[in-house]
């Protein structure tokens, strides 16, 4: 595995942050009803991020979750390693919420389709969007992100890292090769 | 991080990273059955058998809500031995079930080693719900899992096993399951009910009720079979409640804050009085929920293994 | 026929002989040990037996044949085949069959079924009907058929009483009674108790259970002044009692199996119903007090108590197994692996514990190496390396925890009624 280009740094994934809120903000048109659900690992530390701004953008604090999907993947089959599970802690009660379920990363879909499937047996909300910080293509299932941070094609032999500093010792993002040669 | 086995057949010389992967597991599982819909996909497609040749209505239908919240394809297999020893042999049995094409069997039987003895003729995955006096892990790990989730911990524990050590199949599995998990284990009841040899295992004997009240922060009450009178080892049951039933006057007496446990169904008014059994220092009924959360662990972690 | 063992090792602990000679054998009869002169060999076949040795047939005096009732584990033939290829020319075979050997009839059926081989198939009789332990059988028709003991092996002599019946009423013909020592009422179990079958949780039985009817039997033997033979002995307690009772002149004698101066209660630890037996095995001490009581004589035969049972009954649950293994074609490997080479015991010692004191115990002729005697012999080579391997059995059943085993040690060939077998061929 090699680092092929720093895509952001500290700065740039701050703005990004700053901007998805806004957008978030802009589409509710202020509603009051929005509720933001991180997905694990990264996607927990964003979503508590957006949270920060948009208090301080609206002085509004909108309910926050995480969600772990690992008991709705489809490749426990297919892995090598067995994942591990963590919980998921959603305290309050998603019906009839607009939903932003926030990841770090868009691929195959596959994950977000586990969310969704996470989500409805938690509740049936009024809506739920999706919020990412890099959208990376290669699309496997119909699922499209309402809030893009960054589009970054990539080849199949590529990966998008983020680096958070919650778990990471830098904030960024990095396109990286992991091609077997 | 996975199991170092794919079978669970008992808690002796299961590593401690085991036991605690299985106890984090249980509460993501717990926390799942706290949702309105307490069930998830994760074993979409897995067929488990529960076959079950002894009557054990509560480990059953604790085993069969835990793959039913998981999602898997169950098939019940219940008998009683009497019938089948006259029929097919149990090996036989096995062969038709796995010609089915299933992938796990959840196995209760009176004789000790079947699990074992499955392992040999079968290849699924085989989790040991009770065999003979022998080992029964799952309870194990859904007491422990209550003890850490009352106390904080399990380590530097004193954990008293009380009542009938020698009929029981929980106390082995509890001890191999504690003492691995480094609390220091003890057994009470009169000499009767207590194996030859135990103390080999490194458990300390009370005969004094009393004494293993005052030296201990949990107790684990085990069930005295009224049928049998614990294989004849009791004179009567009146005397087994006088001498060495936990009582509300015991506890008082002794000031004592300890935990109780049991594995039920409890006899009132001979291991446990009614208030005890209904009081404050009691989990019973936590450990019932968390029997699920544990099953449903111990599934999701051998059900997903490659 | 005539044939030739040049340079083999004799040994007769009766002679008090050992010594590298030839044998001449002409129609089942030793014609010459000696020099063997040209025309020795023109008319005979010759065996070069470097290395081997040659001792008085190997006896095992507690073997289980089945016959009559589940012909499907075992028959008369098949397990003479099987103890003629495990290195005996002689077994005694046990009266728990069905119908149990408690009448002239069926000790006549067996003794027919067992003519013409080269193992000579002894019956021993039941002490009580069926077995049961009510009323004694018709000892004085069983013994004038042919029995050479009298036990209920299977199970104790149920009462006391009967017990000292037993003993006086057979007392006259110096036959032996036979005790499978166990008390019913502590013997519910399917291991020996102690903190392996704790940790195994498996229903025990104490070894107090054997001690109990061992001193009960010596008490009574004692008692009555009859003769008394402890089969299958397997506790520390039993050998000491057995060791002082010999000391107080009581007429006792003992046997033990290989599988109990072997393995340990250890060996359940997998659940393998083969190593299922009564009486259980033991403990590593009760081991050790085994392996002293053969040193000092307090044990004075080795016998398999070979008990075939079929696969389907064997290979279920292990507290619905039967109990017993076989044991005719491991036993000699075994005496050699673990007693002889683990310096427990001499050659000398040996041959009198497999061949010359069963024969003792039953009062049968001890085949000598006398010019004129019958050749009843066992050869046999102590360094032979090999692998058990259960299918080659000659037994109809295959439950032994041995299999796979390698042992140090087989009995080659036996000759006896002029016939001999060997190297896993009949010669003649």
């Amino acid at each position: 595995m090699k680092i092929k280009a720093k895509q952001i740094d500290e700065t740039g994934l701050n703005r990004t942050v700053t901007r998805l809120a806004h957008e978030i903000l802009e589409k509710s048109k202020g509603s009051k009803n929005i509720v933001l659900i991180g997905m694990r690992t990264r996607g927990e530390y964003l979503a508590k991020r957006i949270m920060d701004k948009i208090i301080s953008i609206e002085n509004f604090t909108p309910s926050y979750g995480v969600l772990d999907v690992t008991l709705y993947r489809d490749d426990f089959r297919t892995r090598l390693k067995q994942p591990e599970v963590s919980v998921t802690n959603i305290t309050f009660d998603v019906n009839e919420k607009d939903i932003i379920l926030i990841d770090d990363v868009l691929y195959t879909g596959r994950t977000v389709r586990s969310a969704l499937n996470a989500i409805m047996d938690l509740g049936r909300p009024s809506t739920v969007k999706l919020c990412v910080l890099v959208d990376r293509g290669h699309r496997e299932l119909p699922i499209k992100a309402d809030f893009v941070g960054l589009n970054i094609p990539t080849s199949i032999n590529e990966e998008v890292r983020v680096k958070m500093k919650e778990i990471d010792d830098e904030d960024a993002v990095y396109l990286v090769d992991v091609s077997k040669d | 991080m996975a199991l170092s086995s794919k079978h669970l057949l008992g808690l002796y010389s299961v590593p401690k990273e085991d036991i605690q992967l299985i106890l984090d597991t249980a509460v993501t599982f717990r926390e799942v059955l706290e949702r309105p819909i307490k069930r998830v996909p994760t074993l979409q497609g897995k067929t488990i058998v529960n076959l079950f040749y002894e009557n054990s209505t509560r480990t059953r239908v604790s085993f069969e809500l835990a793959e039913k919240r998981l999602s898997a394809d169950i098939v019940n297999f219940s008998t009683s031995t009497s019938s089948t020893k006259k029929g097919e042999t149990f090996k036989d049995t096995i062969k038709n079930i796995e010609a089915m094409k299933v992938d796990m069997i959840v196995v209760r039987h009176e004789s000790a080693g079947v699990p074992q003895f499955l392992t040999r003729i079968s290849n699924s995955n085989i989790i040991n719900a009770g065999d003979g006096l022998h080992e029964h892990p799952t309870q194990a790990l859904l007491d422990m899992y209550s003890i850490r989730e009352k106390l904080g911990k399990i380590e530097g524990l004193n954990v008293c096993i009380v009542g009938d050590i020698a009929h029981s199949r929980v106390a082995l599995s509890n001890i191999y399951g504690l003492q691995t998990m480094g609390a220091n284990v003890s057994v009470c009841g009169p000499a009767t009910l207590i194996p030859r040899n135990i103390e080999e295992l490194g458990v300390k004997v009370y005969t004094n009720i009393d004494n293993a009240i005052k030296e201990n922060d949990v107790l684990n009450v085990l069930r005295i079979q009224l049928e049998r009178k614990a294989g004849g080892g009791l004179p009567t049951l009146r005397e087994y409640h006088k001498y060495f039933g936990i009582t509300k006057e015991r506890l008082e007496k002794l000031n004592k804050d300890v935990l109780l446990l049991h594995p039920g169904p409890i006899n009132r008014g001979v291991e446990l009085s009614s208030e005890v059994a209904d009081g404050p220092y009691q989990v019973i009924l936590q450990q019932v929920t968390n029997g699920v959360a544990i099953r449903m662990a111990v599934l999701y972690l051998l059900g997903t293994m490659n | 026929m005539k044939i030739i063992f040049k340079n083999i090792r004799i040994i007769d602990p009766e002679l008090n002989l050992d010594e590298i000679n030839s044998i001449v054998i002409n129609n089942g009869i030793i014609e010459k040990i000696g020099e063997i002169n040209q025309e020795d060999v023109t008319e005979a076949q010759l065996f070069e037996m470097d290395g081997k040795t040659i001792s008085a047939g190997f006896f095992d005096m507690h073997v289980h044949l089945r016959e009559p009732g589940r012909e499907d584990e075992e028959t008369v033939k098949t397990g003479s085949l099987a103890a003629m290829d495990g290195g005996f020319t002689g077994i005694a075979c046990m009266p728990n069959t069905d119908p149990a050997i408690d009448s002239a009839e069926v000790v006549e059926f067996i003794l027919n079924k067992g003519k013409g081989q080269v193992v000579d198939v002894y019956p021993i009789g039941a002490v009580t009907k069926e077995r049961k332990g009510e009323s004694l059988s018709p000892i004085l028709e069983l013994i004038e058929a042919g029995v050479v003991a009298l036990s209920d092996d299977g199970v104790a002599v149920k009462t006391s009483k009967m017990m000292r019946n037993a003993l006086e009423y057979s007392k006259e013909y110096n036959i032996p009674i036979i005790e499978h020592c166990e008390d019913s009422s502590l013997s519910e179990g399917a291991m020996n108790e102690g903190a392996t079958s704790t940790m195994l949780g498996l229903p025990a039985l104490p070894s107090v259970s054997e001690d109990i009817i061992v001193n009960r039997d010596l008490l009574l033997a004692e008692y009555t002044k009859s003769k008394l033979h402890i089969a299958h002995i397997s506790t520390k307690n039993a050998v000491e009692l057995v060791r002082n009772a010999k000391k107080r002149g009581v007429n006792v004698t003992s046997e033990v199996t290989p599988h109990h101066f072997s393995l340990t209660e250890d060996s359940l630890k997998t659940y393998d119903t083969n190593y299922k037996m009564s009486p259980p095995l033991r403990s590593k001490e009760d081991l050790e007090a085994i392996l002293e009581g053969l040193k000092d004589g307090t044990i004075d035969c080795i016998a398999t108590d070979h008990a075939p049972h079929s696969i389907e009954e064997k290979e279920v649950e292990f507290i619905y197994a039967p109990n017993g293994i076989i044991g005719l074609e491991t036993s000699v490997g075994l005496v050699f692996s673990e007693l002889l080479h683990k310096k427990v015991l001499d050659l000398n010692q040996i041959v009198n514990k497999m061949a010359i004191n069963p024969r003792k115990v039953l009062n049968l002729p001890i085949p000598k190496f006398k010019v004129g005697e019958k050749a009843n012999f066992t050869i046999f080579d102590t360094e032979m390396i090999w692998t058990v391997e259960v299918s080659k059995f000659k037994s109809k059943s295959k439950n032994s925890p041995f299999n796979k085993k390698l042992l140090t040690g087989k009995a080659i060939g036996v000759i006896n009624n002029n016939k001999f077998y060997y190297n896993g061929k009949t010669i003649f």
